[in-house]
């Protein structure tokens, strides 16, 4: 089996400074922010009010519509409805809870029903009001990706690929729950009843790909698919092409070439969504980077600030440049540490500043390396200089809209030019005149 | 504190223009080496006379220019020390001056700098100093110091050059200081490979076309005979890997790299085979410069999802 992707760039990985503990650290923090829109599709309407008490793992937020419920994540009281800065930027609607520390829970009906006898319909719905989303950074909603792919899709796919460096979220997952996961891929694929049921992880996780084989003895329907430590193997595209050799039409979705691909941890959140009840109010966040004194995994609360993590994690050291939601190679900067993280957030990462942004001559030598690591075949170099001219018929000839923002082509050049930038400004330069 | 704000990727990598320019001048080294032990130190004093002035121009241009100094990213220096290669070790030294002026300030900086020129300096200048100092640049002293013709004149001749095949391999004929050893050449290609500064791909296709072709397009009784030497004669080896490779006036896509290479070998055959002068190499490279832009626009990959593995299976 050919398992590969076309170009790719192997960074510096830098997984083990946060692979330093064997149980996780949870934080506890004064207060929480959960924005009403953690997810793609419509934000939450509260269903509760400013002074109202509520209890971890009480659903606080819903919406009719493409829209999957928010959950308190400590219990404690409700100090504030209003906009708050999200991580992704902007200023988003949240519910704050001031945590009264008596961390009282609501109760966890979970099922213990067979396998076989588990109802698509029910399952669906508990995924739904779990309010579990795409943990990947996606944040697509889980039951709607579920519910597209019912009878369409003949390979199901669990990415522990975790290809963004520094990040050790989902492999931290994998060394201390991989029974989660295993027992999560088995209700989706009662769900979806594929011919292919796959965990696709990189080789760089051995630990990880033992505890899973141990399971798949047990549990041949699932195979472990180890791919060569390559970014982004853990792209959508990328992934299915590797593990079946088939491309994701452009514009289009797995489902096109009937796959369809889950993180794990989302995987993990569905079996306790469904086996023990719990909705998805906490998850595995990586605190970590040069710039972080004590880096770490920690078990966080969604709603946790960026601040209270860090300093669980011994601070910041003064070296410290930028701090990002996410990985290197895709993450957002973030201005204001005040942001909390969410369903999506796998890792809070403190950078100093990258000597290898340094830079003689900051033109073009058309070496080609934009080109050759490009997993979607494009042609980056052309893209920025038609992206300068503001040429937009040659923009869409270089198909830009087929740029998933991977970074490869930045992270590459010898110049240091901004490729990536000019790929996303190519992007909204053709939404723009779409619209006019 | 104040957090940076930059758009994704936050990391690059460890990559430099000037390291890829040191690279070449580490794989040119063992042709340097060569060509100054077999014709002389003088080899070498052309060198530097052409290195330095190179760098120098470079330097005056961005001092008058009132621009950013780019000395640091070492093209200069690589054009300097390609352009000498391509002389012959005698050449009078103020010619040598001319020639880097003509390839640093005529050909790279009035088109804009570093990437943005059109023709390769160091091959534009040869060809520049081949029209005004045509006695300079055409007498080549062999390795006893005086004057002979080297394996190409005779070929144009045409005749079987008097070097023994395995000679011109090793460099042991008359030519231009870095044209001569054909396994110092290939030597530094290796390097560039394995560094992946270059792709073998427009080598491997400019020095088999021009192999293949020379098998049907010969003028003496042995086609092998004569495709050998016609691959090692000249300043194909040095033209095939160092020139044609030139990132800014060579294409990028890997099916445009084979055509470009083809593209050499084919102009290289029709100027050797066809004219007077024993010159091929140098006016093949600047034509097909002119077609790269062309050939990247129409060579490329299928849109990812468009091609096989595109449907359901």
């Amino acid at each position: 089996m050919k398992r590969l992707f076309f170009g790719g760039i192997h960074p510096r990985y830098n997984k083990e400074m946060s692979l330093t503990r064997d149980s996780l650290n949870t934080v506890s923090p004064k207060q929480v922010i959960i924005p009403l829109k953690q997810h793609i599709g419509e934000p939450c309407q509260p269903l509760v009010k400013v002074g109202d008490r509520v209890l971890k793992g009480q659903k606080i937020g819903d919406n009719d519509g493409r829209c999957v419920p928010v959950h308190a994540s400590v219990s404690g009281t409700v100090s504030a409805i209003e906009p708050r800065i999200h991580p992704n930027g902007q200023m988003v609607e949240a519910i704050i809870i001031d945590n009264d520390f008596k961390d009282e829970a609501v109760a966890f009906n979970g099922c213990d029903i067979p396998l076989e006898q588990l109802d698509v319909d029910t399952v669906l719905h508990t995924i739904r009001e779990a309010g579990i989303v795409g943990m990947g950074g996606a944040a697509f909603p889980g039951n709607i990706k579920a519910l597209a792919s019912l009878g369409k899709v003949d390979t199901l796919i669990a990415n522990a690929c975790e290809c963004e460096p520094y990040i050790t979220a989902d492999d931290t997952l994998l060394r201390n729950d991989p029974e989660f996961v295993i027992e999560g891929m088995l209700i989706l694929q009662h769900l979806l009843s594929p011919e292919r049921t796959v965990i696709a992880i990189e080789d760089n996780k051995a630990i990880a790909i033992k505890k899973l084989k141990a399971f798949t003895k047990r549990n041949p329907s699932i195979e472990i698919a180890v791919l060569p430590t390559k970014y982004p193997q853990g792209s959508e595209k990328q992934l299915i092409q590797a593990i079946t050799g088939r491309q994701v039409p452009p514009e289009g979705l797995p489902i096109n070439v009937g796959c369809v691909v889950f993180n794990v941890s989302t995987v993990a959140a569905i079996y306790k969504a469904v086996r023990l009840g719990k909705p998805l109010f906490e998850r595995i966040v990586t605190v970590t980077g040069e710039a972080v004194k004590e880096p770490q995994n920690f078990i966080a609360a969604i709603g946790t600030p960026f601040e209270d993590l860090i300093n669980a994690a011994g601070g910041l050291s003064n070296t410290v440049d930028r701090v990002l939601n996410g990985g290197p190679m895709m993450g957002t900067a973030q201005a204001d540490l005040s942001a909390p993280i969410v369903k999506a957030t796998n890792s809070i990462l403190c950078l100093e500043k990258d000597p290898n942004a340094k830079v003689e001559n900051q033109v073009c030598i058309r070496c080609g390396k934009c080109l050759q690591v490009c997993p979607m075949r494009l042609k980056p170099l052309y893209i920025a200089h038609s992206v300068t001219l503001g040429d937009i018929e040659d923009i869409k000839r270089l198909n830009v809209t087929d740029c998933m923002e991977c970074g490869s082509c930045s992270y590459s050049c010898p110049a240091k030019l901004p490729l990536t930038d000019k790929c996303r400004e190519g992007k909204s330069m053709i939404k723009e005149a779409a619209e006019q | 504190m104040k957090l940076t704000l930059s758009t994704s990727p936050h990391i690059r990598g460890n990559f430099r223009i000037n390291r890829i320019m040191l690279d070449v001048i580490i794989a040119l080294i063992p042709a340097l080496v060569v060509g100054t032990v077999v014709l002389g130190i003088r080899a070498l004093l052309v060198t530097a006379v052409s290195v330095v002035s190179a760098v120098g121009f470079e330097a005056l241009w961005c001092l008058i220019t009132r621009k950013k100094q780019t000395v640091t990213d070492g093209s200069a220096a690589v054009t300097g020390l390609l352009l000498a290669l391509t002389l012959p070790a005698s050449v009078p030294l103020w010619q040598v001056v001319v020639g880097s002026f003509f390839a640093i300030i005529v050909i790279k900086a009035l088109f804009g700098g570093l990437g943005q020129n059109v023709f390769n300096p160091a091959l534009a200048a040869r060809a520049f100093m081949m029209l005004i100092f045509p006695v300079g640049i055409t007498r080549y002293p062999g390795l006893d110091g005086v004057t002979s013709a080297t394996p190409l004149h005779q070929m144009v001749m045409p005749a079987t050059p008097d070097e023994s095949i395995l000679d011109m391999f090793l460099g042991k004929c008359p030519g231009s200081i870095g044209e001569i050893s054909a396994l110092a050449l290939l030597l530094g290609g290796a390097y560039l490979c394995i560094r992946r500064v270059i792709s073998p791909r427009i080598p491997l296709a400019y020095i088999g076309t021009l192999a293949v072709l020379s098998l049907v397009f010969y003028k003496t009784d042995n086609a092998l005979i004569w495709s050998a030497y016609s691959v090692l004669s000249g300043g194909l080896m040095l033209g095939a890997i160092f020139m044609a490779t030139d990132y800014v006036t060579s294409p990028v896509t890997p099916y445009g790299q084979i055509l470009y290479g083809i593209g050499c070998g084919a102009l290289t055959l029709i100027f050797r085979y066809f004219g007077l002068f024993p010159e091929g190499v140098t006016y093949a490279i600047l034509l097909m410069n002119l077609t790269v832009w062309i050939i990247d626009r129409y060579t490329g990959f299928a849109r990812f999802g468009t091609k096989k593995g595109g449907k359901k299976q």
